[in-house]
């Protein structure tokens, strides 16, 4: 009969599978998590009560700050680049392949359209405030008011695009017209504002959002 | 803790090299404390850091009337009109500018400012209008900035007006703002 052998019980626990699914779900944020790129014109945005966040795909959103400079940016990339291609033939500028490419890859501008090409050309961070001085906007429904254009275009582009997708890809949900979100400095002047709104409100983009960050009630 | 399995040192040739049975384990304590640390964070970024999006819905704009947008005819005892002036500061009037029922007055946009103002308009005008609900309308003047136009477009939703609109400014209205002294260009 062998002697009865008293366990020692250990404390230590095995948490190979626990470091196992913890280190999956970090790499699953990590990659999930859109590297947010540092802005060109940094915005100070009022605050509101509203709990509603802007959503992520299907929004072009208009920058205004520094005193009235006006940026503009497609979320979405390809229709970005469906934008610039519907751009370029209502001002007759033509981009090659490669700008085309870039501007995919350009999160917002604010240069006049004859400018874009040279933007484009320049390395990412050689895109400073400085050189960028607005996309062009006034009361008319002309071309000189580039920002009603950018924005119809975007439209446009994402009706396409949509509907490009949809003989594409099976069951594609089309999450509808664009929306457009209004992105502006608390201490920008409702003059501005007011072009801005009247550009939209003259394509009938009645509704529109203005991003703003987060207050208590009181 | 930590029980890498290390070789029992010096290999003295007399001495009996004993096996450890759990061989290899390592303590994986910090590592996991770590990946958790990292997943709270980058899910907290993820979503934490979305923008709020607040939703404004203008008028349709008729082109044919030719910037003449025709006055809508509203009860003079149903109509506030908030003039956003310069200095983050408010004049309202109820009633119509010509014969207000109260004449422009000077607030901010504090809690005691104009949600007070607003409170009390819309308990009292169901009173005397018969059931009708309040209409507020919001003119921005040129001078007023985008703060003051989001927290009023904020004061609609905390005071839980449904009926508003934000329309233009008229000469005589920022008269009265220029006569209370709050359009100030900075």
């Amino acid at each position: 009969m062998g002697k009865a052998k008293v366990k020692r019980a250990s404390t230590t626990i095995d948490m190979t599978a626990m470091c196992d699914v913890s280190f999956l779900l970090l790499t699953f944020f990590v990659l999930t998590a859109t590297a947010r790129q540092p802005e060109v014109m940094p915005v100070d945005t009022p605050a509101s009560t509203t709990l509603d966040k802007l959503p992520d795909d299907n929004l072009s959103v208009i920058t205004v700050g520094n005193n009235g400079k006006v940026f503009f940016g497609v979320k979405n990339p390809e229709v970005r680049k469906l934008t610039l291609k519907n751009m370029s033939a209502k001002y007759g500028v033509g981009f090659s392949e490669e700008d085309y490419e870039k501007f995919k890859g350009l999160d917002e501008f604010g240069v006049p359209f004859k400018q874009l090409r040279a933007l484009l050309s320049l390395e990412n961070d050689k895109r400073t405030l400085e050189i960028q001085p607005g996309i062009p906007v006034d009361s008319t429904e002309e071309t000189s008011n580039e920002l009603y254009h950018w924005v119809q275009q975007a439209r446009l582009a994402t009706v396409e695009f949509n509907r490009d997708q949809e003989t594409k890809v099976k069951n594609y949900q089309d999450p509808g017209p664009m929306k457009v979100a209004i992105k502006a400095d608390a201490e920008e002047k409702y003059s501005i504002m007011n072009l801005i709104i009247e550009t939209l409100r003259n394509q009938k983009q009645n509704k529109f959002s203005f991003v703003t960050g987060l207050r208590q009630e009181n | 803790m930590a029980e890498l399995n290390s070789d029992s040192g010096g290999g003295k040739k007399g001495g009996k090299v004993r096996s450890k049975k759990n061989g290899g384990r390592v303590d994986l304590t910090a590592m996991v404390d770590l990946a958790f640390l990292l997943i709270t964070f980058f899910m907290l970024t993820t979503s934490l850091n979305k923008p709020q999006a607040m939703d404004v819905a203008m008028p349709d704009k008729n082109k044919d009337w030719n910037e003449k947008e025709p006055e809508i005819e509203i009860a003079d005892n149903r109509s506030i009109t908030l003039l956003l002036g310069s200095d983050n500061k408010i004049a309202w009037y109820y009633g119509q500018l010509a014969s207000p029922i109260t004449p422009p007055t000077v607030v901010d946009y504090s809690k005691e400012g104009i949600r007070q103002v607003l409170l009390e308009k819309k308990a009292q005008v169901p009173k005397v209008s018969g059931g009708k609900d309040l209409i507020v309308v919001i003119r921005p003047s040129d001078l007023s900035v985008q703060r003051n136009l989001v927290d009023i477009l904020d004061e609609m939703k905390i005071t839980d007006i449904k009926r508003y609109m934000i329309s233009k400014i008229k000469a005589e209205e920022v008269e009265v703002l220029k006569t209370n002294g709050i359009y100030n260009d900075k």
